[in-house]
């Protein structure tokens, strides 16, 4: 140690000191011994409520898709000329919502951004849960489910190959490559966390079971040389992934021809939706469980903050979409156009549509529920004080879903509800079997969400110590034992 | 007694398993390795360990994955079973794009995990090392430098020598 005290290495001024990212100076094997922790206690009684309701509520997700693999498309509320309904509505809403995951996992690691640490491995959990939720939609939707699969490239005698110049096709793709590449990110990430639990397990089962998949990780610097280098890669392949999975989705809609779906912005700003949407779950979700499963020091109030923040730029992208939406169908003087945005959503019985002299829009209440969460509710993060109380930004952030969920309604339904002909025109209700089938998608989420904060550990743990600042040889506080308030 | 796998040397705090490894990087030894419950900072230059070659397995990934999308949509679409639709080209680099960058992505993703598991020699579920008891604090909060017995300048009174004098306070021999 004595040539080390050749280099004085000065800390930084007070106003410079940044908030640390594990709270209380916590060394590094208290983080093993926290985050394992949760894993190994006693199950809490809280959880044993929350799966029998989430298992219940899954059940009745299958049962929904059994009554209409019987039945028929017809037990939704689907008529012409509405024949998407809640189905992709709910698809792309939970599409959306992983992308978060994804985000923090691989855009926030190359920006650098330290604190995505404690928050990436629950994230990326959300993330593969909510595409799963997500792949049940177009997998159902397409009535006959025993033909789904026509979607995939097999090789068959009759030669009945995919149609790749829809945009559907391409989805297939997508979603299906976004799954696998979230998989084997959240998987890489789990193999020395598996190791961890390996080596902490009292039991023989836990112990081989850890074990077979932790691959017989040894935590070799000459391992962990390649292992830095695959999770860059990884990272650097998932960012262009997730930019171009909302992207395509979004191509289901705007390559066709109806006013309300035929628009270039749709790209970008479903991506910004999707990041939204996504941290608004983040934020549902980890904020009661950093509570409930006492991580306040490792999920700060900082990294909270610092969510909220994000939710407000993406809010705000999103709501610049919506504007300029209006914007271009007035300026582009289409007749059909316009009518979509304003007499078909806009149009509110009681300002808009007597100052138009028109008839109210059908679905006014859905598309001004989704301003008023998606616009107006990100808004409130500006403040450090809503930021920094948990219960305002729980609230929030359920709001901010409620919002997305009605942003895809408005897109996918009020669109088709009224096109180009008004003979054509009709009005959509779901039925009992669309509400029961989109709950019971929740109780798939989260019940696979509440197996995972159970077995594996929900924040990566090799991962936080590696930013502790005791983890940095060349910091002042490199060789301590206990973190310091840097 | 079973054959000496190799020497293990345990450390306290990353500074002082890093100037351990720079140490036994300078006196030559060549079948040695350091476990840390992270990745440390620096350890890469410390043991002279050069650029990863994982890279190449997820650049090999990503181009059989583009090739694969290409020529799989040109088979299907406008080869083995041709059918005008809309008017549009059989085929057109244009809309097999998207699907063949998702490959792209897919192929080059295993090629980077695959090829980490294979440049690592992983899976692998028995090892020396896993059977040592001390070895399991590795995963927690201590860092060891372990010199095997196949290398050419082992010899366990220098090498534990060697270690003593570098500052680590547990020395202990791990049987193969």
């Amino acid at each position: 140690m004595d040539d080390n005290a050749a280099i004085k290495v000065q800390a930084p001024p007070v106003e410079l000191e940044r908030v640390p990212l594990v709270a209380n100076q916590r060394g590094i094997g208290w983080l093993s011994d926290q985050i394992a922790g949760v894993v190994e206690g006693k199950t809490p009684g809280w959880w044993k409520i929350c799966f029998v309701i989430s298992f219940t509520m899954m059940t009745v997700c299958f049962v929904m898709i059994l009554y209409l693999m019987s039945t028929g498309v017809g037990v939704w509320g689907l008529g012409h000329p509405v024949m998407w309904g809640w189905a992709i509505v709910n698809f792309v809403w939970w599409i959306g919502i992983g992308h978060a995951g994804t985000l923090i996992s691989a855009i926030l690691f190359l920006l650098r951004q330290r604190w995505r640490t404690s928050i990436n491995r629950a994230a990326e959990a959300m993330t593969i849960f909510a595409v799963m939720c997500a792949g049940i939609f177009p997998l159902i939707h397409i009535g006959r489910i025993w033909y789904g699969w026509w979607l995939f490239p097999i090789p068959n005698s009759f030669s009945i190959w995919p149609q790749f110049r829809s945009p559907l096709m391409w989805d297939v793709f997508a979603v299906s490559t976004y799954f696998t590449v979230s998989v084997l990110f959240w998987y890489m990430g789990l193999i020395p966390d598996l190791a961890v639990m390996r080596d902490r397990a009292k039991t023989k089962i836990r112990k081989f079971g850890y074990g077979l998949f932790a691959l017989g990780w040894r935590g070799s610097n000459r391992h962990w040389s390649n292992y830095e280098k695959a999770y860059l890669i990884l990272a650097g392949l998932s960012t262009p992934l997730v930019l171009s999975v909302h992207s395509i989705v979004s191509l289901d809609f705007s390559v066709s021809q109806l006013p309300g779906w035929h628009t270039t912005i749709f790209p970008p700003y479903f991506v910004a939706g999707a990041v939204y949407s996504g941290f608004g779950m983040v934020l549902t979700l980890l904020v009661p469980l950093r509570r409930m499963l006492k991580l306040e020091d490792i999920i700060r109030v900082r990294h909270v903050e610092l969510m909220c923040k994000v939710t407000l730029a993406t809010g705000s992208i999103v709501g610049y979409a919506y504007a300029m939406e209006f914007f271009i169908a007035w300026y582009s003087g289409n007749p059909y156009e316009r009518f979509q945005f304003f007499e078909t959503r806009a149009a509110d019985p009681f300002i808009l549509a007597p100052l138009m002299h028109i008839k109210p829009a059908p679905y006014w209440w859905a598309f001004w529920t989704m301003v008023t969460c998606n616009v107006i509710v990100p808004q409130f993060f500006w403040f450090k004080k809503i930021r920094t109380t948990m219960l305002a930004v729980f609230v929030l952030s359920i709001l901010v879903n409620v919002g997305m969920w009605f942003e895809r309604f408005v897109i996918v339904d009020i669109s088709l509800h009224r096109e180009f002909i008004p003979s054509n025109w009709n009005y959509y209700s779901p039925t009992w079997v669309d509400i029961c089938q989109y709950l019971g998608t929740f109780g798939l989420f989260f019940t696979f969400f509440l197996l995972f904060i159970r077995y594996v550990p929900l924040i990566a743990i090799a991962e936080v110590k590696g930013v502790t600042p005791q983890a940095d040889p060349h910091h002042p506080l490199g060789g301590a034992k206990i973190g310091g308030g840097h | 007694m079973p054959a000496p796998y190799a020497i293990m040397a345990e450390f306290e705090t990353p500074a002082a398993v890093l100037h351990a490894a720079e140490k036994v990087q300078e006196t030559g030894y060549r079948h040695w390795d350091v476990f840390t419950p992270f990745p440390v900072h620096g350890m890469d230059r410390a043991m002279g360990i050069r650029n990863s070659k994982v890279g190449w397995f997820s650049f090999i990934g990503g181009c059989t994955g583009y090739t694969t999308g290409m020529l799989m949509i040109w088979y299907m679409n406008s080869h083995n079973y041709p059918i005008v639709i809309g008017g549009k080209p059989m085929f057109s680099p244009f809309y097999s794009f998207p699907p063949s960058y998702e490959l792209t992505i897919l192929f080059g993703s295993f090629g980077a995990l695959l090829g980490m598991l294979f440049l690592n020699r992983l899976p692998r579920l028995h090892h020396p090392l896993l059977k040592n008891r001390r070895f399991a604090l590795a995963t927690h909060d201590r860092f060891f430098v372990v010199i095997e017995s196949t290398d050419p300048k082992y010899s366990e009174n220098e090498t534990r020598r060697l270690l003593e004098t570098i500052g680590s306070k547990h020395i202990e021999v791990v049987e193969e």
